[in-house]
């Protein structure tokens, strides 16, 4: 069974006070996430990813389409008990302290009250929060803020675990600990699904992941698939001579640096690109496949953004 | 839900008292204290009519102003500042418990407000008459139906908050709590006219709550009792008003998107 399955889920709101404009938030989006998956959803800042989050979590009604969570709709009170959530950003009521903030939440989730206390040390301990756990949140920063949503989304030991943008507020280290618990999550079984603008973050600790840009699905697939369909280029270095119009000739520049040349061409070119550098006299030093980065991706797949807007501004004219 | 409903009326109330709500009580028992002191030299023979006309005008204030400041915020507030996304995201929370919970836990630190507010009253009563009289179990009616003014209060001002800025949402009640403590006049306004303004004036006058006749405190200063038809159809009207309100409260909710 998917843990979650979308289909067709849409949202637009129309803004505008006289002259009512129609805005979409989320466009059309059918994916599924299998259980025991840890999914990363990504896109720029205003892609619809806390869209998304919020039609999930039933904060937020679909203009269209549908989704189900563990089988169940999005309303269900018993598959909402085997859900997490760490909101964005994410804001608590600051007379409490984080043992008592987690108390009221593990009980209204319904952990029964002989485990409650024991589940609350746990989760607050798996965040490094132990020691705060009798402070008034009040006087928390953006980080300990953050330790303490990550700690009420899990208290209640959920299946299925949401995360908008978990790293947000968190130093290096804030950062590291965090990708240690995910990955550590997912070795329990549970599906991560997480949305992130950190692309390293996701590189890191996704087995799968969606790139979302302007309310749009571009691409879904395993992270390692879709590296490759943006690498196929080729790193060389030399030194001795430029070569710098032979270079040009396959479409490369030449980049030096003291007394050494490098340059990217296409995987084809490869050949080529030797003779030409060996026939001006250079010795190579290196000839090195390009590995892609998901940055790589993600960033091809807003450039197709870009320029099919441009073609069909284009075509309109 | 029961649980449920408990643990978010109690979360309303431990955050109403951590915010220092019940701070009150110490501006109260000063007034009274300070009444209680002065009354006795400055108006003799009518002593207990002027504490029971301050006392218990006091609790009903205090009360309106706290449900009223409170009541507003209770869902705008969390809305606005995202703190009901983790109550009604991911547990098994329906947005009508956590109505329904603010309601309740607003009520129960009204009553609890009330309650320490009804004691220091009666104290000071003790010290100025020496002794109770069996007309002051009126007393206890009376403070009974300024409960049941907070209950329609906290209602109402629920109800806006789950659709209206803080700012409207006060302005809403409070003019509703103003209107309504005439609600008695202009049913007799209603009378005297004829035609549309009189279908007009009387439905608007039934559908205001009536706060006047949950006012009782001149009758019990006068020692005058209450009588217990009055205690029953007033119980009903809360209870049938309340309820009105806080579904539609409800409904209001049930469709708003949480952005």
């Amino acid at each position: 069974m998917p843990a979650i399955e979308t289909f067709a889920l849409a949202k637009y709101y129309n803004i505008g006070f006289w002259r009512k404009r129609r805005k979409d938030a989320l466009k059309s989006l059918t994916l599924t996430v299998e259980e025991g998956e840890v999914f990363g959803y990504l896109g720029p800042n205003g892609a619809g990813k806390t869209t998304t989050l919020r039609l999930l979590m039933g904060l937020v009604y679909p203009t269209a389409g549908s989704a189900r969570i563990l089988g169940k709709a999005l309303d269900d009170p018993a598959m909402k008990a085997q859900i997490g959530f760490l909101p964005e950003q994410p804001y608590f009521y600051d007379h409490l302290t984080p043992k008592e903030l987690l108390t009221y939440y593990a009980r209204l989730s319904g952990v029964p009250g002989k485990d409650r206390a024991r589940k609350v040390d746990a989760a607050l301990a798996r965040v490094g929060m132990s020691e705060s756990a009798g402070i008034q949140m009040r006087k928390f920063s953006k980080g300990m803020l953050q330790r303490v949503g990550i700690a009420q989304a899990i208290v209640h030991d959920p299946k299925l675990i949401f995360l908008d943008e978990p790293m947000s507020g968190l130093d290096p280290v804030g950062r590291r600990e965090v990708r240690d618990l995910i990955q550590n999550l997912h070795e329990e079984g549970k599906t991560i699904f997480f949305s992130t603008h950190i692309l390293s973050d996701a590189e890191t600790v996704c087995d799968r992941v969606a790139v979302l840009n302007k309310g749009e699905l571009r691409g879904i697939g395993v992270v390692a698939d879709l590296v490759s369909e943006v690498s196929g280029q080729v790193e060389f270095v030399w030194t001795g001579a430029a070569a710098t119009a032979e270079i040009a000739a396959l479409g490369g520049k030449t980049h030096v640096a003291s007394e050494t040349f490098r340059t990217v061409l296409a995987q084809e070119a490869t050949d080529r690109a030797i003779d030409a550098i060996r026939g001006a006299g250079g010795k190579l030093i290196s000839v090195t496949p390009v590995r892609a980065t998901l940055e790589d991706y993600f960033l091809s797949k807003l450039e197709t953004v870009e320029r099919d807007a441009q073609n069909m501004q284009e075509v309109t004219r | 839900m029961i649980g449920r409903l408990w643990a978010i009326a109690y979360s309303t109330f431990r955050e109403a008292v951590r915010d220092r709500v019940l701070y009150n009580l110490i501006v109260f028992a000063l007034l009274i204290v300070g009444a209680a002191l002065l009354v006795g030299q400055i108006s003799i023979g009518i002593e207990r009519l002027v504490l029971v006309n301050l006392g218990l005008t006091s609790i009903s204030l205090f009360g309106i102003v706290i449900a009223i400041f409170i009541g507003i915020g209770l869902v705008s507030k969390e809305i606005e500042k995202r703190t009901l996304y983790t109550v009604l995201a991911a547990r098994p929370v329906r947005r009508w418990e956590f109505i329904i919970g603010k309601f309740l836990g607003l009520v129960g630190t009204l009553a609890v407000n009330a309650f320490f507010m009804s004691i220091g009253f009666f104290a000071a009563l003790l010290y100025l008459t020496h002794r109770f009289q069996r007309a002051d179990a009126n007393l206890l009616v009376a403070i009974y139906f300024i409960l049941l003014q907070f209950v329609l209060i906290t209602s109402l001002a629920l109800f806006f908050s789950t659709f209206s800025s803080p700012l409207l949402s006060a302005v809403f009640a409070f003019s509703l709590f103003v209107i309504g403590t005439f609600a008695d006049d202009m049913r007799g306004f209603a009378k005297l006219t004829e035609g549309g303004t009189k279908w007009v004036m009387t439905g608007i006058s039934y559908l205001v709550p009536n706060f006047s006749s949950l006012n009782v405190i001149s009758q019990v200063a006068h020692s005058v009792p209450v009588p217990g038809h009055l205690v029953l159809l007033n119980t009903l009207y809360v209870l049938v008003y309340a309820v009105a309100v806080n579904c539609a409260a409800v409904l209001v909710f049930e469709k708003r998107n949480l952005k």
